[in-house]
């Protein structure tokens, strides 16, 4: 049994231009003390998914179907209460943004050890130690002092680990990390990803690493989803995605990035515009960008396919390889 | 090898695939702003200090640096958006001095902005926003000269016709970019300085739009400014690369050569950041980590504006800002230990 195991997730909003499926389908296995990355454009649902995790979507956004168990326990169906435990005691988030979860008006030491307190029972004295420990632990310089400081005395990066500090201070079994370092400059971003495996590492926690960027996936995860249109189009270890990429979207999304090797050529966009929710096509939803599209691909969806034991994609060119070698 | 720098600006002048004259040169740039720290003190923010570095014709020089280190700026204040506060900026062997030049030179020198929707009305079509320069500049005879101009434009950046009656914000990010690419070329322009055009889009429509700018590059012989914090996407389409510190420029170099062998220690530790999209070489990287945090630049250090990051810092560092000059041909660097530590 794995730590968490989503099945066939489905998670819509609800507007007035009609139901927009924002999670279509997604199912992955997570497990303990893996770091485990979800890629894709903007709009492909990943944040979707990490809400749908911690039952925290916004608006007229719900869970219309599907599994979600942690420690095999079932989520979805499990109501506020336990959710309630759950969020933050054994599986914490951050965002993009770090403001947007830290309160300006109270010191960044009231708010870690109103954390701490809510989710253990470690009495004021006890909450104070330990999120100086904490604080320690992500790298903050002179905690005592940082303690009694506001957010706003904190720079983006500083911030970001204050976060990661309050999202570990209950020592979950997993922390989704949302874009954590997609607003930082890339030495700060540096810092923050070195900062999440070497933690990662000591206290054996499991991540799933949200970002758009291949180039963080590459440096911190030992296993990928790849996401198009609310749906995982390609799932398997960092090396296989990369060197071995089975979906015509994977394809096209590395020959579409500057690298060293293409230097001097020119790049290879993916054509087209992004997907529109509200009206997604019939077959493969990649087929109306994909120039390797067959007929079969716009008329029928591809189910997911095992390419090794590492490895499983969503693309009808699998069956073409397959039947062709045969 | 050390110093061969000609006195005053004019630097980069003798990289040597650039057979070119310069298009552009700017001579000891600085341009402040005075932040009000009480009723009546003020004190001089340096957002771009005293900086010099010329572009080639038909040349793409990148511009890195961190957020808040004053590549904006040092754009604007290049195309006299801002009035700069010292310095001079030469076009076409001719500095830029009286309201007249300023007004011809606004006229071949543009910029592209990172979203082009955010700063244009939302109630204007396509075809005012493209047109609009037209108007500015008095640049047709007739309507139907404009209407012409205006589907011309947006064909070269990829639209078609029936785009020009809609609305900005009907756009995706990537067709947006499109619409603020078009504006820019309305002038008919040799320079543009396109200020992080590529950083909000996704990285497939980013390609799409990277390939366009090398087309109309090589189309229309324009030169460009290219500022964007990707250091993977900078290089892709940069010839030359000119990296920025707290206002400064700490180092100037061909595009491949500055990425593989970076001589300047906050250069090093920018490259040994960049998550390369490659698993093998990315476990492999060794980052070179960054103590402290930037300084203000209304609190710049003394000496060298790195020194109190830099892992190579000795006491001369503190003292005294070390100059930036030619260490090799086309080369230059603002670091007192070049040679020591290279
Ligand atoms: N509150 C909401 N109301 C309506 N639609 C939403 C809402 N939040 C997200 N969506 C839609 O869900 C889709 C997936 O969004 P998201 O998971 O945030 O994408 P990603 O994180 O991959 O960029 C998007 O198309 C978005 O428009
Ligand atoms: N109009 C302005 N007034 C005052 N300060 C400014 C202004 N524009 C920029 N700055 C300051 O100048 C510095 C450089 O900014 P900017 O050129 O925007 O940097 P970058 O583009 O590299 O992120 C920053 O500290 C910024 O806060
Ligand atoms: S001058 Fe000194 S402090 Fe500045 S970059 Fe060189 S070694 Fe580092
Ligand atoms: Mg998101
Ligand atoms: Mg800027």
């Amino acid at each position: 049994m794995a730590l968490l195991e989503v099945n066939d997730l489905h998670t819509s909003f609800f507007t007035d231009a009609g139901e927009v499926r924002a999670v279509n389908g997604v199912s992955f296995n997570l497990e303990r003390g893996k770091v485990l990355g979800i890629v894709g454009e903007s709009g492909s649902g990943k944040s979707v998914t990490a809400y749908s995790i911690m039952q925290i979507l916004a608006g007229t956004g719900k869970i219309v179907s599907g599994s979600i168990k942690f420690d095999g326990q079932e989520l979805v169906s499990a109501g506020e209460k336990v959710m309630k435990d759950i969020r933050g005691n054994k599986i914490s988030i951050i965002f993009q943004d770090p403001m947007t979860s830290l309160n300006p008006t109270y010191t960044i030491g009231h708010q870690l050890m109103e954390a701490i307190m809510l989710h253990t029972d470690r009495d004021k004295k006890q909450a104070w130690d330990r999120a100086v420990e904490m604080l320690k632990l992500v790298n903050v310089n002179s905690p005592e002092k940082r303690m009694k400081q506001y957010p706003y005395e904190f720079s983006g990066g500083m911030r970001q680990r204050v976060m990661i500090a309050m999202a570990l201070a209950c020592e979950p079994d997993i922390l989704i990390a949302d874009e954590p370092t997609t607003a930082l400059d890339v030495t700060i971003q540096a810092g923050i990803l070195e900062l999440m495996k070497d933690i990662q590492k000591e206290i054996g926690m499991a991540i799933i690493m949200i970002t758009h960027d291949l180039g963080v996936v590459a440096q911190l995860c030992d296993e990928v989803i790849v996401m198009y249109a609310g749906g995982v189009c390609e799932q398997g270890t960092a090396d296989e995605i990369f060197y071995n990429p089975c979906h015509e979207y994977t394809k096209g999304l590395i020959r579409s990035i500057p690298t060293t090797s293409n230097d001097g050529e020119k790049l290879e966009p993916i054509s087209g515009t992004p997907i529109d929710l509200l009206n997604m096509p019939a077959g493969c939803p990649f087929a109306p960008r994909c120039d390797a599209a067959m007929k079969i691909c716009i008329r029928e969806k591809c189910e997911r396919m095992v390419i090794n034991e590492d490895h499983q994609s969503a693309c009808w060119m699998n069956v073409k390889k397959a039947v062709e070698t045969v | 090898m050390l110093d061969e720098c000609k006195e005053g600006g004019g630097n980069g002048m003798s990289n040597e695939m650039n057979t070119n004259a310069p298009l552009i040169q700017v001579k000891h740039l600085k341009q402040y702003f005075n932040i009000s720290t009480g009723f009546f003190s003020s004190r001089p923010l340096k957002a771009v200090d005293d900086i010099s570095f010329d572009i080639m014709e038909g040349e793409t020089l990148g511009l890195v640096g961190e957020s808040g280190c004053g590549k904006t700026t040092a754009g604007r204040s290049l195309l006299h958006l801002y009035q700069p506060t010292g310095g001079e900026v030469w076009y076409k062997g001719k500095e830029i001095k009286t309201k007249s030049d300023i007004n011809e030179f606004r006229k071949k020198a543009t910029m592209v902005f990172q979203d082009p929707y955010s700063s244009l009305d939302p109630r204007m079509t396509v075809s005012d926003i493209i047109g609009e320069p037209l108007d500015v500049h008095h640049m047709y005879k007739s309507r139907e000269e404009r209407r012409e101009k205006i589907l011309e434009l947006m064909s070269h950046v990829g639209l078609n016709s029936e785009h020009a009656a809609r609305y900005a914000h009907e756009f995706s990010g990537g067709q947006r970019q499109r619409v603020g690419i078009a504006r820019a070329l309305a002038v008919d322009p040799d320079f543009i300085v396109c200020d992080e055009p590529v950083s909000a889009l996704d990285v497939s429509i980013q390609a799409q739009v990277i390939n366009m700018f090398e087309e109309l590059q090589d189309k229309m012989h324009l030169t460009y400014l290219f500022i964007a914090h990707d250091l993977l996407v900078v290089r892709h389409i940069s010839d030359r690369i000119a990296v920025m510190y707290l206002g400064r420029m700490v180092e100037l170099a061909d595009a491949n050569e500055i990425y593989d062998r970076p001589l300047h220690p906050y250069t090093k530790a920018l490259i040994s950041a960049v998550p390369v999209p490659d698993p093998k070489i990315a476990r492999a990287n060794k980052r070179i980590a960054l103590s402290g945090e930037i300084p203000s630049p209304l609190n710049a250090p003394t000496g060298c504006p790195f020194h109190t990051r830099c892992p190579y810092a000795q006491p001369i560092c503190s003292e005294s800002m070390p100059e930036f000059k030619e260490v090799e041909k086309g080369r230059f660097v603002a670091c007192h230990l070049t040679e020591q530590i290279n």
